[in-house]
């Protein structure tokens, strides 16, 4: 019954009970947001925090957030932490590699901005989002577990928004 | 028989691999399945920490050296601030000391809780990983209830502790004693004397004593070689002198001395002996002010210093040079885990590429503490 009570009045149940009614996007936006596979990839302390969420007192796994070792299988990269120059070539050759739709999240004060080595790193990147586009910022030096989840139900809401379908006509 | 004609591979592992535990690229030259030779290569998290104590404060540094090996913070703010108080003379209240003893050795389970979890990942099994982090999950929520944060915490200052312990802090920790003390029997159950974790972590990785000891390897790698060497007793520092507790070495069990699994086991064996630390200090906390020798302003006099404290890696040091100003002139960090990888060459060749995986979890490095 999940699904019913998740998608909107729209749905029609019929008498027999196994046939409805939605749109392609709805239900694609619905499978794409329960299974947001994360690429298994830490950075620094903030990649503890991330560990820390998803083992067993946070969770993630009730999210359909599991990690995924290679970057052709996921959905969303958690930039987690410091990202020195050296890293940066490396993470956006990783971006490339995931297949679209793709989702960012940039975990801690670092990756959003360079974080405590903003003035004084010489080899560190001022923000992920000057070599790849983000899609939601989560502030902490950690963020707190807490921190994480909200952020990544943020994307699920932007997945939510989001119509394939127009994106495949486009293209 | 026709000659079977063979060439080296060579691969990269790294520095995006779910086994390196964290960034770190590992050029091996391969012969089939057989590892030949091992290139770490190191610097994709260096975050300048030496470039940053220059520009900072004394106190200022405090929360960059908490970033250096995240995993366990208040002992790199101790030997930090060990040698600052060395400096300067400043005499710490013995309320401050048994705290910091507690909470050092607290933070030593939570980083053993995480090499432990993280190894048995390694090997292909998941479930010690979230056995070990519910525990680790607690010790966390005890910092946090002392100093506000659960990772990274600012807490040792010069001439004393940001914040005293809450009035429930002592019970607290008993509870999490009694509560983690029998776990510890559920991890040697789950995984040290699990069949398949023997066959993959016994008699990989030999590392003689006298290859250990020419390396600089410290803390339980050292000690899993078979020497009975840490700066808690051979050079005791803060008040550690008063509590009774022993050094584990590895013995003649499973395998060889200085092979993984003896390296894994040290650190579960050093679990038990923090415990009786902390069982010791807790019940005997001093009354006082926790704040009542941290100076106005930290200016040590023209002088160097050499600090170093056990860390859960091994020995962790800061060469302190001061020229009299509010601003460091200059200083060095020596890692454990820097010192520490630097052995994985010696003793890889020569065994299954898979194996290097294990012998890599048993060293227990953190980059940020590598690339600093
Ligand atoms: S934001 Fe803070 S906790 Fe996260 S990686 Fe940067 S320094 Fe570490």
């Amino acid at each position: 019954m999940g699904i019913l009570n998740r998608l909107d009045s729209r749905i029609e149940q019929f008498e027999t009970g196994n046939l409805m009614i939605t749109s392609v996007d709805k239900l694609l936006n619905y499978a794409r947001l329960s299974s947001m596979w994360q690429m298994f990839f830490g950075l620094a302390c903030c990649a503890i925090e991330m560990m820390a969420t998803s083992a067993s007192h946070y969770d993630l796994d009730r999210f359909g957030i599991i990690p995924r070792p290679s970057p052709r299988h996921c959905d969303i990269i958690l930039i987690s932490g410091t990202v020195t120059l050296k890293m940066a070539s490396r993470i956006k050759r990783l971006y490339d590699q995931m297949p679209e739709p793709k989702y960012v999240l940039s975990m801690g004060s670092c990756s959003n901005c360079g974080g405590p080595y903003w003035e004084h790193g010489y080899h560190v990147l001022k923000g992920i989002d000057r070599i790849i586009p983000v899609d939601v910022y989560v502030p902490g030096c950690p963020p707190r577990p807490e921190a994480l989840l909200e952020g990544l139900l943020k994307v699920q809401e932007k997945i939510r928004t989001q119509s394939i379908a127009k994106q495949i006509k486009k293209a | 028989m026709p000659e079977v004609r063979t060439e080296e591979m060579l691969i990269n592992m790294g520095p995006q691999h779910p086994s390196t535990h964290g960034v770190l690229r590992l050029f091996l030259t391969l012969e089939g399945e057989i590892v030949k030779d091992v290139r770490p290569y190191i610097g994709y998290l260096h975050r300048c920490f030496e470039k940053h104590t220059e520009a900072m404060t004394y106190p200022q540094v405090i929360p960059y050296t908490d970033r250096m090996d995240y995993l366990n913070s208040m002992s790199n703010e101790w030997s930090y601030v060990l040698g600052l108080e060395k400096l300067m003379g400043i005499e710490v209240p013995e309320r401050v000391e048994y705290i910091r003893v507690v909470m050092a050795e607290l933070q030593r389970i939570a980083s053993h809780l995480v090499a432990l979890g993280t190894y048995g990942n390694d090997a292909g099994a998941f479930t010690p990983f979230l056995y070990s982090f519910i525990d680790r999950e607690k010790v966390l929520e005890l910092f946090e209830i002392t100093c506000g944060a659960r990772l990274l915490y600012n807490y040792f200052w010069v001439g004393g502790l940001s914040h005293d312990i809450p009035a429930n802090f002592q019970s607290k920790v008993k509870a999490f004693i009694k509560e983690f003390e029998p776990n510890i029997k559920m991890y040697n159950d789950l995984l040290s004397y699990n069949k398949i974790f023997i066959e993959r972590t016994a008699n990989t990785g030999i590392l003689p004593l006298d290859v250990a000891i020419n390396a600089g390897a410290t803390g339980p790698i050292l000690r899993a070689s078979g020497l009975k060497y840490d700066l808690r007793k051979d050079e005791p520092y803060s008040i550690y002198h008063k509590f009774d507790f022993e050094i584990p070495v590895a013995e003649q069990e499973v395998g060889t001395v200085g092979d993984s699994w003896n390296r894994y086991m040290v650190r579960i064996k050093e679990m038990v002996q923090s415990l009786r630390i902390i069982e010791q200090a807790i019940d005997n906390i001093p009354e006082g002010d926790v704040s009542s020798a941290v100076p106005k302003r930290v200016k040590p006099p023209v002088g160097e210093i050499y600090s170093r404290t056990e860390t859960p890696k091994g020995e962790l040091g800061y060469y302190i040079i001061s020229d009299g100003s509010l601003n460091p002139y200059r200083v060095k960090a020596r890692s454990p885990s820097f010192v520490n990888l630097s052995i994985l060459p010696k003793i890889s060749k020569g065994h299954m590429m898979a194996d290097l995986v294990m012998i890599l979890g048993s060293l227990d490095i953190v980059l940020g503490c590598i690339d600093r």
